[in-house]
């Protein structure tokens, strides 16, 4: 491992996102390799932001939601799962371990859950190196990227144009 | 509707990496309502290749994304016009006829399939499609009880069953309905079953793709002289 990793954690507002706060007022010690972004419900959660998180560099991605047949908003996080696994098939294809990508699902009440999800993640992350799409990366080939990509605190941002949707002009 | 479903990301890749710049034009007919190439599935695949192009040591490669309202009609086309010269390549992830459209529309520009076209369905169950027309150009589901033994048997038997049909299951499939015992069923509910003791004679198979590539024309709706090719 060249980097320490960084790891997305997509969390659901009413579960995994409570129980990191929970984790941080029992002072619970956990690596700090991982940044929290709140989702409303994992059901929020789509393939492209799990891909655009890859694509930018980061090293894995957990996704953590409420536990099954608890969900706020009915079955978000069974539909979540889903996708996490659609995800980790067209990792696969992309030449990515799927292994870097994991959906957890947890109760707002476990603080001790999330720091222990986190510690597992940062150490599987570990054992599987970093990720070669990350600049400088060992083994990934130096990146001529024509000004279409540049690096922002260790991580690809793009400047390519929105996606378009186009209409024909009247 | 027409129903496809994407290539694997390491074909698509092999076809485009010889070129630097690739649009990525997904449609917003057909294939996006199958959920194989519509704008979400265009950004997926966009994300998709540019990795697996970096992975493969084609990191300068550009691959943008795109969607139009139609790829099989040229009007809707002319949107992609001014930014096309841009690239060196389109992938298109339309269906065969959207990959063709672009083509003809852009005679110097590779043009490459990112769909695998099936065919012409409808929806069965939330992301679950099945065939239920063959487009023949001779229609005779007004004999059939509104069901279509030649796309839904495997046989297309038009004087059926067959001696495969077990349980109302097809013997090429165990999860496949036998297409005869439907007809049988609907008959029977629509109290017609005498209709099946006619002996159906051959299908007319030269209005299909047997007697080559086909084209309907409306002459009173043919406006001569105009239109972007002409």
């Amino acid at each position: 491992m060249d980097h320490e990793p960084l790891i997305l954690a997509f969390c659901c507002h009413y579960c995994a996102y409570a129980a990191a706060d929970l984790a941080g007022s029992m002072r619970l010690q956990y690596p700090g390799n991982v940044r929290v972004l709140r989702l409303p419900c994992t059901g929020k959660l789509e393939v492209n932001y799990i891909l655009a998180a890859f694509e930018r560099g980061v090293d894995g991605v957990i996704v953590a939601g409420c536990l099954e047949g608890g969900c706020h908003f009915l079955e978000g996080n069974l539909r979540a799962r889903r996708r996490v696994q659609r995800a980790r098939q067209l990792l696969a294809e992309i030449g990515l371990e799927p292994e870097r990508l994991e959906m957890f699902n947890l109760s707002s009440a476990e603080g001790t859950r999330f720091a222990e999800i986190v510690t597992t993640m940062v150490q599987r992350i570990k054992r599987l190196g970093t990720s070669p799409l990350r600049p400088g990366a060992v083994g990934s080939r130096q990146m001529a990227v024509g000004g279409r990509w540049h690096v922002v605190d260790g991580m690809w941002w793009p400047h390519i144009p929105p996606t378009t949707y186009l209409n024909p002009k009247p | 509707m027409i129903v496809a479903d994407r290539k694997k990301v390491s074909e698509i890749r092999d076809m485009i990496k010889a070129h630097r710049r690739v649009l990525l034009v997904g449609c917003g007919t057909c294939v996006t309502v199958c959920l194989a190439g519509g704008e979400r599935e265009v950004g997926i695949l966009g994300s998709a290749l540019r990795m697996a192009l970096r992975l493969d040591g084609h990191g300068d490669a550009t691959v943008d994304e795109c969607t139009i309202e139609r790829q099989c009609e040229d009007a809707f086309i002319d949107v992609l016009a001014q930014r096309a010269p841009e690239y060196d390549a389109i992938c298109s992830l339309g269906c065969g006829a959207g990959v063709q459209a672009l083509a003809e529309r852009f005679p110097k520009m590779p043009v490459y399939p990112g769909l695998n076209t099936q065919f012409m369905g409808i929806l069965e169950s939330q992301g679950v499609w099945t065939e239920k027309c063959a487009g023949c150009g001779n229609c005779r589901l007004g004999e059939f009880v509104g069901v279509c033994p030649i796309t839904r048997c495997a046989k297309r038997m038009l004087n059926g069953p067959c001696g495969g049909s077990q349980e109302g299951k097809c013997e090429v499939n165990p999860d496949l309905p036998c297409a005869w015992q439907l007809i049988y069923e609907r008959a029977g509910n629509l109290g017609v079953l005498d209709r099946l003791e006619a002996i159906v004679p051959p299908h007319d198979w030269s209005t299909g793709l047997d007697g080559g590539p086909r084209k309907v024309v409306r002459e009173d709706q043919c406006i001569a002289g105009l239109g972007p090719k002409a």
